[in-house]
């Protein structure tokens, strides 16, 4: 059924300066009642590169990407964190780990009954809680800037466009810090100049905070755009791992389907 | 062989219908089941996470706020109709009967003991029960609570324990302005033909309200309280995925937690009949 599964670790390494293994997925399987939807997914994440997880809506991106954070548990396999079995961790140490872990939801998530400034000091109260007053409003300040929103800070998430409420997003989640970034369908629902920009953002994030990043989409511009390397998601499985030239010059008539 | 092909096809038939009836009993019977451990389980979820997690004041209050000084002006208007229609309604009978001089005091009773906490308790099911289930059924719906779970939030802290201490605290205390609402609508009604002043009103009023008037009543304003923020987060907190699914919490908790409203009412005026009179 695996089309190419090569390591192409080394590639990678020679193409982007990616050192050590920061995230490891071992044989994950995540079932629904009757309908598996993982069916042993194993693949691995370098520091600093952009790995992207490519897939029709259906094949497991969104589960596989929520198992990694602790959003939903897998029923069998496991998930390494900087080197730690997330699984062998308890709730306080989980937590601790989140918190090197930046999440963009696929619809934003932004909280409806808090303005911008509120959603953006949310994780900064709850995750770095030795923070000053000032310090927080320095920082909310600074990623709002880097999303180009310095003018949003007090307007409520329903007073913005889609595209403004996925920068804001973004910003929320930079804000702390993280070293690894999960970005599910960060483009979805987004018009391709707005799609393009947030692609443009995940690439200048990555090389400002220095972040490793899974980005789960089936946006093919999104993808070619941000990826160092590409994992194709075929019915729960593993289909095709390979860096971005490679992938583009694939027979394969899936991943043609996909340029088409 | 006809008689017998039809005989053999009539059994098949109530035997089938037996079975499905059969089905259809043992699928109500394990949704019931099952709906009641689910609840069993938030319920329990709760409470270790009210008493093992830092409370969250400043959302707290927010919530305070939001049930309690939010509901004022509905709860206004509710009272001071529900005071005004019945004594309207009584004073005929009462000056039948010639008794007309006990109306305040008839109508504080009723108000203070029943009326008063069951309607305010109804209409919170009504605006706080509904509001807690599309609010939360939403967050669920857009990835809200996931996002805050993701945020090191203990979501069932921040937005389910906050809501239920809230909602226990603030019913008892709009039950108390219902009441006075309801006596106010109650002079204006004795006035419009009749003439009575409102201090007169009052002491006939609480001449036969005694301290075992307001007690079972406050007691199970807290019981109204806590029924209607936990059947609210429990039916927002468990909504489906899609956006319909929002609409059918906030129905639902409407519909289960007047139901139980209703029911922890009449639990309530059966202990109160034991130990009082």
């Amino acid at each position: 059924m695996n089309l190419k599964l090569k390591n192409i670790k080394s590639e990678t390494l020679s193409s982007s300066n990616v050192h050590e293994i920061i995230l490891e997925v071992n044989h994950l399987k995540k079932s629904f009642r009757d309908q598996e939807v993982l069916k042993d997914i194993s693949f691995k994440l370098f520091e600093g590169e952009n790995l992207v997880i490519l897939g029709k809506s259906g094949s497991g991106k969104s589960v596989l990407v929520k198992c990694i954070v602790g959003l939903l548990k897998s029923d069998s396999g496991a998930i390494s964190i900087f080197g730690k079995k997330s699984s062998s961790l308890n709730a306080k140490e989980f937590n601790e780990l989140r918190q090197k872990i930046g999440f963009l939801f696929q619809s934003g998530a932004l909280y409806d009954s808090m303005t911008v400034k509120e959603n953006l000091e949310f994780p900064l109260r709850r995750m770095i809680k030795k923070l000053t007053e000032n310090e927080i409003s320095d920082k909310v300040n600074e990623v709002l800037e880097n999303v180009g929103l310095k003018d949003a800070l007090y307007k409520m998430p329903a007073q913005l466009s889609g595209g403004m409420q996925k920068r804001i997003s973004l910003a929320r989640t930079i804000a702390v810090d993280p070293i690894i970034m999960l970005y599910d369908e960060p483009t979805t629902g987004l018009d391709p100049i707005t799609s393009d920009e947030i692609s443009t953002l995940i690439n200048e994030i990555q090389k400002k905070y220095k972040t490793s990043s899974i980005i789960i989409t089936h946006d093919i511009k999104c993808a070619l755009k941000t990826a160092n390397r590409i994992i194709m998601l075929k019915d729960g499985e593993v289909y095709y791992e390979a860096n971005v030239a490679d992938f583009v010059h694939s027979d394969d008539s899936f991943i043609k389907s996909f340029f088409n | 062989m006809i008689k017998k092909d039809s005989i053999s096809k009539t059994e098949i038939l109530s035997t089938s219908c037996k079975s499905e009836k059969i089905n259809i009993n043992s699928t109500l019977i394990r949704t019931f089941l099952l709906d009641i451990a689910y609840v069993t389980l938030f319920l329990t979820k709760v409470l270790k996470t009210m008493f093992s997690s830092n409370f969250e004041f400043k959302e707290f209050l927010r919530q305070c706020y939001k049930i309690g000084y939010k509901s004022l002006p509905l709860i206004s208007v509710t009272g001071l109709i529900l005071g005004l229609v019945l004594t309207i309604q009584s004073r005929p009978i009462l000056i039948d009967f010639g008794a007309v001089s006990l109306l305040p005091s008839m109508v504080a009773t009723s108000v203070i003991r029943e009326m008063g906490p069951m309607i305010t308790a109804l209409i919170c099911a009504g605006k706080i029960g509904s509001g807690m289930g599309a609010e939360l059924g939403s967050m669920k719906v857009s990835e809200q609570i996931d996002a805050m779970e993701v945020s090191s939030t203990n979501p069932i802290n921040f937005l389910v324990v906050t809501r239920v201490v809230a909602a226990t605290l603030m019913i008892p205390l709009l039950v108390f302005y219902a009441d006075a609402f309801s006596m106010l609508g109650s002079w204006l009604g004795s006035n419009i033909k009749g003439d009575i002043s409102f201090v007169l009103f009052s002491s006939q009023a609480f001449s036969h309200i005694t301290f075992l008037d307001f007690l079972p009543a406050i007691i199970k304003s807290f019981f109204f309280g806590s029924v209607i923020g936990l059947v609210g987060c429990y039916k927002g907190y468990n909504a489906g995925r899609g956006t319909a699914s929002v609409g059918v919490a906030a129905n639902s908790a409407v519909v289960v937690s007047s139901l139980l409203v209703i029911i922890v009412d009449l639990i309530a005026v059966q202990i109160t009949d034991l130990i009082v009179l």
